[in-house]
């Protein structure tokens, strides 16, 4: 691996898996679906404070409102992604688990869902503050699956120095090719967001990170930038998870983020290509999130392609109009290496929804085997990104031992990419136990 | 050559003997210096005590407990591990009073069971709770129920929670020493400590109401407000769509409360026949699961 990356030139990091990939929508066009005839907005989308509802049941909202405000600087804004009526405020099922507060919108029909609220100002005019600001006001959060509010990483803490802003493009997940079709699509609107996020977070540098089987990406956006600018367009290994913050800052500039900390200690603020195209369009427009670019793949779908939705589209929706096939299926949110499986049809799109898969039989056979014991073969150890110890991190966590598994194997490190559980040949599902273990670590703290 | 040889022996017998002897008079010098007293009545007592170390009583372990009977800090019925005749027996001992402490067990908050809870996709993982948990809230439509997978039976040190056929955790409270590993393992919280005389309770935990929360489980509490209006003002509130009895007013507590709940979500628990429903909740014959 390091001797073929050395001859080629290619950055990477250590550790990591070769998963197939099954991009075969990359070639797929970004396409509108039909509008649902209901939309299901819950409040908490992102990370940190749920956001607090402006709208009453009854009322009628116009494409691009708000609906929702940020509760506090750890929060943002909703907007309406139709125009229509709002039905109520109701408990409904989210991709994380428990039932949580949402507006739920009929959509009307004969609308022509133009969007017909917004606030066009002159993004050159606008101060580091103002353009935060305008982030916030926009709903933004990362659309690579946190859904971490974009001000909030940007904002960059007053002891801290950053020089460069690492544009994510590495899309390193199995099925997914959201962001590729972005990059080939919107190169303009990401450069321009780029800009906006350099201004934002005061960065003389910015670098997109791309994987090598997107190279006609690559050369897109090279061809977007001028030579000499700040922003450069550099070509990673494909591996899996090349795409998380941690990895993808080692292969770029070979900094490591130190255990327990943020990638503004070595420097550096990541961003995925989805959140800055999406900035680059919205912010001078002073428009809100309202859609998103979803891949819908996957042996058991009947026409996958890349998808502009609005946001709250259920599942099934989406479903009724790719179509799918299979007596016995499982939909999955995101990719398939770390998203999670819905158990309800009317589960919605959400801000941090990627993709939807729809896996069938054979490949859900495969999951449900039987597990076996750690044989010790430590091909868990050297898969693992974070060069922790997985196969010793499971024994602990079959028998109970959460407080070694934190104190002495470092588990807090584990960021939840399932390479452990890819290669285990005992079919031992470690990533589900250090999900488990770290929550019960987080409960027993509070 | 004999002679050395048996020299030899002697020797080494000498040598050893008289090591043997300074080492054995250092002991005794010590234990003689160094010795503590220490209660012998704590030996006695720990030897009573069940030797669980569950820390249920709030003490570290079985002889902190003894310890701190000694001092007199406790009284004897607060392990709750104990049998009665245990108790009266280290109560006779320290010639104290035993102390009436209410006997207090875990108790599920849902009567969700495979026959009344409706399932929304089949869940084919790891068998546990708290994976399943994370899975969009667990395969049951009700995110508040219980999932049924034994995480609190395997946890439980005392064999107390055996799973039911319907796939809910019973807990014998014969056995159940109130040590709350089974609170502290549920994902869905849906354990608690309580006394055994706060006898009225509500087994749901659904924050939905009306047939929303009736759809999904037959057993919910559907938030209609009757034992709020049958019961002494102030004992029963309906929080978040949800009926809660304020234990501070256990004492004006009674079965009329229970009688016109519909769906039979607030029961009597009765030390002989266990959980009662009132007489308009809905019969449930059905024993096998709902359908998908």
């Amino acid at each position: 691996m390091g001797l073929l990356n050395l001859l080629f030139g290619l950055k990477s990091f250590t550790h990591g898996i070769h998963p197939p990939y099954h991009k075969d929508t990359a070639d797929k066009p970004i396409r509108r679906l039909a509008f649902p005839s209901q939309l299901v907005l819950p409040l908490d989308q992102h990370i940190g404070k749920p956001a607090i509802p402006l709208v009453k049941k009854g009322q009628e909202v116009v494409r691009g409102e708000p609906i929702a405000k940020a509760d506090g600087n750890f929060s943002v804004p909703l907007h309406a992604p139709a125009t229509g009526r709002v039905r109520d405020l109701e408990l409904m099922p989210t991709p994380k688990g428990p039932k949580s507060t949402a507006i739920v919108l009929d959509v009307y029909e004969g609308s022509t869902q133009e969007v017909l609220w917004n606030q066009p100002r002159e993004m050159s005019e606008l101060s580091r503050e103002e353009i935060l600001q305008a982030i916030q006001d926009s709903g933004m959060v990362g659309l690579g699956g946190a859904a971490f509010p974009s001000h909030m990483k940007l904002t960059i803490p007053p002891d801290k120095q950053v020089d460069t802003l690492i544009v994510n493009g590495c899309e390193c997940e199995p099925y997914l090719t959201c962001d590729h079709r972005i990059m080939l699509e919107y190169p303009k609107a990401l450069i321009r967001g780029i800009r906006y996020a350099m201004q934002a977070s005061a960065t003389t540098q910015a670098i997109i990170g791309i994987e090598d089987n997107k190279m006609d990406a690559a050369e897109v956006l090279r061809n977007n930038v001028s030579k000499g600018s700040a922003i450069r367009v550099e070509v990673v290994e494909t591996k899996y998870p090349q795409g998380s913050e941690k990895m993808l800052i080692k292969s770029l500039l070979n900094r490591e983020v130190p255990t327990g900390g943020l990638p503004a200690d070595v420097g550096v603020v990541v961003n995925n290509v989805g959140t800055l195209a999406f900035l680059g369009q919205l912010l001078p427009l002073g428009q809100g999130l309202i859609e998103r670019v979803i891949t819908v793949a996957g042996p058991g779908i009947v026409k996958p392609g890349n998808y502009l939705v609005p946001l709250g589209t259920p599942v099934r929706h989406i479903l009724e109009q790719a179509g799918y096939e299979g007596s016995r299926t499982e939909f999955i949110l995101g990719g398939p290496m770390m998203g999670p499986a819905v158990s309800a049809m009317d589960t919605p799109i959400t801000k941090g929804t990627s993709g939807l898969l729809v896996l069938n039989e054979p490949s859900i056979e495969d999951e449900s085997q039987r597990i076996w014991p750690c044989i010790r073969c430590a091909r868990c150890v050297k898969a693992c990104p974070m060069h922790l110890n997985p196969s010793m991190l499971g024994l602990l966590a079959a028998k109970r031992k959460y407080d070694e598994m934190a104190q002495d194997y470092h588990l807090n490190d584990c960021f939840e990419c399932g390479c452990c559980s890819y290669v285990c040949p005992s079919n031992i599902p470690l990533v589900q136990y250090f999900r488990i273990s770290k929550a019960i670590n987080r409960e027993q703290a509070a | 050559m004999d002679f050395d040889i048996a020299l030899n022996i002697t020797s080494a017998i000498l040598f050893m003997g008289i090591l043997g002897l300074l080492l054995s008079s250092m002991l005794a010098f010590a234990n003689k210096k160094l010795w503590v007293f220490e209660d012998p009545r704590i030996d006695e007592i720990e030897s009573m005590l069940p030797a669980t170390n569950c820390g249920a009583c709030g003490n570290a372990g079985c002889r902190p407990f003894a310890e701190a009977l000694i001092s007199g800090e406790v009284a004897p019925a607060q392990c709750t591990v104990s049998s009665a005749e245990a108790i009266s027996e280290i109560a006779d001992y320290l010639g104290v009073d035993s102390g009436d402490v209410v006997k207090r067990v875990a108790r599920l908050a849902c009567a969700g069971g495979s026959h009344v809870a409706r399932m929304r996709a089949h869940y084919d993982g790891l068998e546990s709770c708290r994976a399943a948990a994370v899975v969009s809230g667990g395969p049951k439509s009700c995110t508040w129920g219980c999932i049924g997978l034994a995480d609190c039976a395997d946890v439980c040190d005392f064999d107390a929670i055996a799973m039911d056929r319907y796939g809910l955790p019973q807990v014998d409270s014969e056995k159940c020493t109130a040590c709350e590993d089974c609170v502290e393992i549920c994902p869905k919280d849906l354990f608690s400590i309580q006394p055994v005389d706060r006898r009225l309770w509500v087994a749901c935990k659904n924050l939905q109401h009306g047939d929303t929360a009736e759809n999904e489980c037959e057993v919910a509490c559907n938030a209609c407000e009757r034992c709020v209006k049958d019961s002494p003002e102030g004992l029963i509130s309906i929080q978040n769509n949800l009926a809660v009895v304020d234990y501070s007013k256990n004492s004006l507590a009674s079965p009329v409360a229970t009688e016109r709940c519909p769906t039979g979500a607030i029961v009597w628990l009765d030390d002989d026949k266990g959980a009662i429903k009132g007489i308009h909740a809905k019969r449930i014959v059905r024993k096998e699961a709902l359908p998908m």
